[in-house]
């Protein structure tokens, strides 16, 4: 009671509120960060205005041919007859054999410089690598017109020839003929050479991303089946593999989606034929890119707007390819962020 | 006790690989090589260096599984037969980008020994005219031109945003991340088009270094952005924390603590997406047409750039035009190579820092 009347009144109507703090930034801050926002805004305004550019510009078109455009396979402006069926096959032709070269080349060269590589050398391998992606593509589409091509061919004619049978290793020429120039022009410029050429650009995106992640397998893990016995495949079989799905499949995506938008190797190779078909040993394909690296040129503006359609087309389909990766790659166990 | 005896406990050296793995390695390559030489090439008809080496490589598979099985079980034999893919594919993949880069140099040396290659430009030289006339100057000079304008945008820009994504964040942050992301799938060609579209047919705006360096930069904006965006976000959270602690700004803070720490990632995000927009051909194709003499105007006038003269060169068909195309490729590759050693320099740099 005593000590309750020594006590200081407390002023009740004074709360013990903690003291407000103003999060009022200094000038320069105010100032960078409405700068960075002004950056980030044209950032925003040039990069979406490509994307709003190009689907405002592929309104007309799809007005004028409708659903027509996505089935039809000519494409001559002088008709008024486009279509870009046979376009989107053939480049899905090309990024397909890209893909089943690259896929497993990639895997075994990540394999190898994450698990088999001496220590010492994987720094040199993994820029070696980083060079390959560095490499321009047209130098890629040299080598694969002047170097790989005849003994490609050779290659076709040998698949045509005994495995022919397969829907898409027929080809409409005879493997047999007396005159072999002949029969090597028939395999040559095809989709299946100019999707060993894209190939080549595409492993080392594929294989850096699936390195990257086998790396990152845990290495308690590792050293678990090691120690139960068990031989360096099976520890890569059920530890590094699984830990590294998501790469596998987000790397191979992202090849994916470069092998669909790959111009200038495709356009040194093959010569374009607009005809639905999934022989891909056969001389003469075309893809979007090509089409587009062909036909700017002479296009009148109607023409400039289906080229653009056929681009619009082009980009939703790697953007879908691309997101679809990113989402794979995240949910994966691998990629967690750094803080000390 | 006696020191024999503890010679005798010496371990026992412990070797990855026997005398027996070897020769049944070299065993069963060597004879895959005879059987394969023999139906291929006497009893097959078949013929082609390409289909002998693969032929080769997998007779050698069966014949090293084979080897391996008559004295190991079957998951050795498993993990031997798969060790050799491995190795294989890497080995694939190492001789193609070999083979690339030694093929344009050993095709593309003979033009390179004339000076005036480095020196001169194609003016009035026919294409079949001999290679101590003409060179790719203004196709370098191009080059140099349309690259250096595209880095002068993306560098600020880029990097600029890259920046607001780690640093300032927020909502609208969120928005730029997912289009900026998005718009690294735009394929090159289509980047072309675009700045074709809107420049040069919707504004007449005349084909140019300019427009082409803009086309570069459309594709460039993005990967560099990106690239940024993730070297920025590795820095680690504790720095920047100190330095707000030390009751400095959070612009000093960036300025002084954040960029430097990241400046060698910075430097080889830069320098790599350089080397893509110096080699990329196909917005160089639509925007800057191509001229055959040195312009250093990149505002008026056509203006050539050396992927642009490597296509047209290797597409003339004419053999000494082919040539000085791979002339040409070997002045790209080299620049490029020596690009990337100036990357690997820097990101070493921060190895050795940390």
């Amino acid at each position: 009671m005593l000590a309750a009347t020594d006590a200081a009144p407390v002023p009740t109507d004074v709360s013990d509120a903690p003291r407000q703090l103003a999060p009022s930034l200094a000038l320069t801050d105010r100032l960078f960060h409405n700068g960075a926002r002004v950056i980030g805004l044209t950032m925003l305004a040039i990069v979406g205005s490509i994307g709003v550019f190009l689907a405002i510009q592929s309104v007309p078109t799809l007005r004028h041919y409708g659903l027509r455009f996505f089935t039809e396979h000519e494409w001559q402006p002088r008709q008024d007859v486009l279509g870009i069926s046979a376009v989107l096959v053939g480049t899905l032709c090309v990024a397909l054999v890209a893909l089943t070269v690259a896929f497993p080349l990639a895997l075994g060269t990540a394999l190898f410089i994450s698990e088999y590589a001496p220590a010492r050398l994987r720094g040199t391998l993994v820029s070696l690598v980083d060079l390959m992606a560095a490499v321009p593509s047209i130098v890629y589409g040299m080598w694969g017109l002047f170097l790989l091509q005849p003994h490609a061919a050779e290659v076709a004619h040998w698949l045509h020839r005994n495995l022919g049978f397969l829907p898409f290793f027929a080809v409409h020429a005879d493997p047999d003929a007396p005159v072999w120039d002949w029969v090597q022009s028939q395999y040559t410029a095809s989709a299946f050479i100019a999707g060993l050429a894209v190939s080549m650009m595409v492993i080392p995106m594929a294989c850096a991303v699936m390195r990257e992640v086998f790396m990152q397998a845990p290495v308690g893990e590792r050293e678990a089946a090691l120690a139960l016995g068990s031989t360096k495949w099976g520890m890569i079989r059920t530890v590094v593999l699984p830990f590294g799905r998501g790469g596998i499949i987000g790397g191979t995506m992202l090849s994916l989606g470069r092998a669909l938008g790959e111009t200038i190797a495709v356009v040194l190779i093959i010569s374009p034929s607009f005809e639905i078909k999934a022989r891909i040993l056969e001389f003469g394909t075309t893809t979007v890119s090509s089409l587009i690296a062909g036909r700017f040129g002479e296009a009148s503006d109607a023409q400039l707007s289906a080229l653009l359609t056929a681009g619009f087309v082009l980009f939703l389909i790697t953007l879908l390819v691309n997101t679809l990766a990113s989402i794979v790659v995240n949910r994966s166990r691998s990629g967690a962020a750094t803080e000390i | 006790m006696s020191t024999a005896g503890l010679e005798v406990e010496r371990p026992r050296e412990l070797r990855p690989r026997t005398l027996d793995d070897v020769l049944s390695l070299l065993g069963a390559a060597v004879g895959a090589f005879a059987l394969v030489w023999l139906l291929y090439e006497w009893i097959l008809p078949l013929h082609g260096v390409l289909g002998f080496v693969i032929c080769w490589y997998l007779a050698f598979l069966g014949c090293y599984a084979v080897v391996t099985g008559a004295a190991n079980p079957r998951t050795v034999v498993l993990d031997r037969v798969i060790a050799a893919a491995v190795h294989a594919a890497a080995a694939v993949v190492g001789i193609a980008l070999l083979s690339t880069v030694a093929f344009i140099f050993l095709r593309g040396w003979r033009p390179l020994l004339h000076l005036n290659m480095f020196a001169d430009d194609m003016a009035g030289v026919r294409p079949q005219d001999p290679f101590n006339r003409g060179g790719v100057l203004h196709a370098i000079v191009g080059s140099l031109i349309e690259v250096g304008i595209a880095i002068a945008i993306t560098l600020p820009l880029g990097f600029g945003t890259a920046v607001f994504l780690t640093e300032v964040g927020g909502r609208l942050a969120r928005v730029v991340r997912t289009v900026v992301e998005a718009m690294t799938a735009l394929p090159s060609i289509v980047a072309g088009l675009f700045i074709y579209t809107l420049l040069i047919v919707t504004l007449h705006f005349p084909r140019s270094g300019f427009a082409a360096s803009l086309a570069i930069t459309v594709m460039m904006l993005p990967i560099a952005a990106r690239a940024a965006d993730v070297v920025l976000r590795v820095v680690p959270g504790g720095l920047r924390e100190a330095g707000l602690a030390l009751g400095a700004t959070h612009w000093r803070t960036v300025w002084h603590v954040v960029l430097p720490t990241a400046r060698p990632g910075l430097a080889t995000a830069l320098i790599l997406a350089v080397a893509r927009g110096v080699g990329e051909t196909a917005p160089v194709l639509l925007t800057s047409g191509a001229s055959t003499y040195l312009n250093g105007d990149p505002l008026h006038y056509t203006m050539n750039s050396l992927p642009l003269f490597i296509l047209s060169a290797v597409r003339s068909g004419e053999p000494a035009y082919v040539e000085r195309g791979f002339g040409a490729a070997s002045i790209l590759v080299a620049l490029v190579l020596l690009l990337f050693v100036a990357a690997r320099r820097l990101a070493r740099l921060k190895g050795r820092r940390s």
